[in-house]
């Protein structure tokens, strides 16, 4: 059983299903649920490909393509980070995902003191340009889309990203690149937040608009559900925080004098896939459509694909356990089918040992072929949104899409997300759903295969990623030697205009490039920006 | 002896980990337990962590850590605390913590490792066994 609430007779006959959204499932559905339910085909689905997307974005799905996969990707410094780009790529593996380590996250070079022992762990260690022309070396930038998967600097690794594509001579419009830039989920999820609310918004809406005027193929912000459901959300706030916190950013960008139509193209969505299945499936058919409405009837957009929710369904992370670990690979194949069933059109699975560390390499490949056996031999791209039409599927879409649309009001009624996060009440919200969570999951109200029920005793051990200590020391000396053979008067000039321009209320990203450019290293501009901006002080609230 | 005193218990997410998930789930556990729970708020250096501890007068603190640096984080921790004299305030630790550190910790002096999915029972019974 998934994540869902099973109330159970003597008998041991399941008498009562709730979803965590707090959907109640019936036994069995018929027509007269949909009549209930006031389904309409035209207006609630409408044929693949057209308005409201319920089935598909794509007339075809992915008979014309399949979707494309990107394992979350990076450790150590750029070169080991490099060698296993290279390995999935090789592999079939047709976009990147990179992973940051803390440091950078957090805008630290290497040399700091606050970065000991965090150096490559989770990811890769990037000081300055000099490491990603290392980790991109021998990158197809106008074929290989990357994720930059890094939020309160998502600004100077855009920038560090164009600037290593035209080292390597392609030019800004042709590279293409998805900075994750949610800085919003950052503080109510995962945490790599630095500054306070406003100006951090401010910095992922630079972003935004620098790549809407120059780099035409970039989608420069992927908004997070996912992170907010790891935290404890339900399905249906996953979503609905996930829009609040779009819309924060499409005000902010129509204040700047923008119109929705020239950039909401460019957004792409972040969505998790563990749970139960057809929660999943509904949660997904019902988002694409609510958000096509909702920039139709509330943002006046008009072109047609400017009203898709494209984005990444998958991950899965919080699903997988520790205790029996190679159930993981069962979870994350059912995790790939959910994602499959409900059209997703980029997809990544977290790996059966990331409930310990960062994946080995076998174990990322694995999650890999899972996604290929998917496409290539189950029959996921036989034909187009393969569920519709079905009472219990179209029932439920129907009811996911109200529950979202009242997490949304609730936002709204917090005063929009800006305020509900900066108050707490957010994250207080969610961190009391995990603990109610983690109490049914204790007392065995919620079923975790090998965690509460058919459990082993004794774990074997299963083989892990290993830290190697000596990477610190490689980067370590690399950026001291940076440091003292690169201009120092150039970086000083870009360092001084990018804190004007901080100070200003101009774009900061032409200066973060120019800065990167000179080899300013990350520390050196996330400082500009904790000079001028300082840090947030979070609410904890309980 | 402080059977019947209420344990004051510091919840840190020292470093730059940002997962508080776990933080905020134990904190609210210990809370239901009758503990009282300070949590530090994330990215706290040990010395902050320590200056906390001090002012708040806890009796424990209880470290989250999610990405591996749980063996220099403790380390460091655990030197400070020593230097400082101030052995009286116990140290538990909780997160991503992989079998064969667990050895490791507790020879550091650590008196209580979690790692995820510990059932609360047995982290409220391990802090209280310790007074």
């Amino acid at each position: 059983m998934g994540v869902a609430r099973y109330i159970k007779n003597k008998a041991d006959a399941v008498e009562k299903v709730i979803y965590q959204s707090g959907i109640e499932v019936k036994p069995f559905y018929g027509p007269k649920d949909l009549e209930a339910a006031g389904f309409d085909y035209e207006d609630d689905l409408g044929d693949p490909g057209q308005y409201p997307f319920t089935r598909s974005l794509h007339p075809q799905g992915y008979r014309s393509r399949a979707w494309t996969t990107r394992q979350y990707t990076g450790f150590g410094t750029p070169q080991e980070t490099n060698e296993r780009f290279k390995y999935m790529i090789a592999n079939g593996q047709n976009g990147l995902n990179v992973a940051f380590d803390l440091p950078t996250q957090m805008g630290y070079d290497s040399d700091n003191p606050k970065a000991e022992g965090e150096v490559g762990r989770v990811g890769m260690a990037v000081d300055s340009l000099q490491d990603f022309e290392i980790a991109f070396r021998d990158i197809q930038f106008d074929r290989i889309g990357s994720g930059l998967t890094i939020n309160a600097v998502a600004s100077v690794m855009l920038a560090m990203y164009q600037a290593t594509a035209e080292k390597y001579g392609y030019s800004k419009e042709t590279i293409s690149a998805t900075p994750q830039n949610d800085i919003l989920k950052e503080m109510i999820g995962r945490g790599a937040w630095i500054f306070p609310v406003e100006p951090s918004v401010r910095l992922v809406c630079d972003t935004i608009e620098y790549s809407v005027k120059e780099l035409p193929r970039c989608n420069p912000v992927s908004v997070c559900g996912y992170h907010i459901r790891e935290s404890g959300a339900t399905p249906s706030q996953e979503v609905g925080f996930a829009f609040e916190i779009a819309k924060t950013y499409i005000d902010n960008l129509t204040e700047r004098g923008l119109t929705p139509d020239d950039f909401v193209g460019r957004f792409s969505f972040n969505l998790n896939v563990f749970g139960n299945l057809w929660e999943q499936i509904a949660k997904f058919r019902a988002a694409r459509k609510l958000w096509a409405k909702l920039l139709k009837e509330e943002y006046k957009v008009k072109e047609k694909k400017n009203l898709f929710l494209r984005g990444l369904f998958g991950g899965g992370g919080s699903g997988l356990t520790k205790e029996q670990p190679e159930n993981n690979i069962i979870r994350g194949a059912y995790y790939g089918l959910a994602a499959a069933l409900s059209g997703a059109q980029t997809t990544a699975l977290c790996s059966f040992d990331e409930a310990f560390t960062i994946p080995t390499p076998r174990a990322a490949l694995l999650s890999l072929r899972t996604l290929e056996i998917l496409m290539e031999e189950v029959g996921l791209r036989d034909t187009v949104d393969p569920l519709a039409g079905s009472y219990f599927v179209e029932t439920i879409t129907k009811e996911m899409e109200e529950k979202i649309i009242n997490e949304m009001k609730r936002v709204q009624k917090m005063g929009g997300m800006v305020h509900a996060i900066s108050s707490g009440y957010i994250q207080r919200d969610v961190a009391k759903q995990a603990y109610e969570f983690e109490k049914s999951l204790q007392n065995g109200e919620i079923i975790k295969v090998g965690v509460n029920k058919y459990t082993e005793g004794e774990q074997p051990d299963v083989d892990l990623h290993e830290y190697d200590d000596s990477w610190v020391g490689t980067q370590i000396s690399r950026l001291k030697a940076l440091k003292r053979t690169r201009d120092n008067r150039e970086v000083n000039r870009s360092l001084k205009a990018l804190e004007k321009a901080t100070k200003s209320k101009n774009n900061v990203m032409p200066s973060l490039v120019d800065c990167c450019r000179s080899y300013a290293t990350v520390g050196e501009m996330s400082g500009v920006f904790r000079d001028v901006f300082g840090e947030w002080d979070e609410p904890c609230l309980f | 002896m402080k059977d019947k005193k209420r344990i004051r218990i510091l919840i840190a997410k020292p470093g730059l980990d940002g997962h508080d998930r776990g933080a905020k789930v134990v904190s609210l556990a210990l809370r239901d337990a009758g503990m009282e729970v300070l949590y530090s708020g994330l990215h706290q250096s040990v010395d902050l962590i320590i200056a906390v501890a001090i002012q708040e007068a806890v009796d424990v603190i209880g470290l989250s850590i999610m990405t591996g640096a749980h063996l220099p984080i403790c380390a460091r921790l655990m030197k400070e605390l020593q230097e400082k004299n101030l052995t009286d305030i116990f140290v538990v630790a909780g997160g991503v913590i992989p079998k064969n550190d667990i050895l490791k910790l507790e020879q550091m002096g650590v008196k209580g490792i979690f790692p995820g999915g510990t059932r609360f029972e047995i982290i409220i019974d391990t802090i209280r066994a310790l007074f």
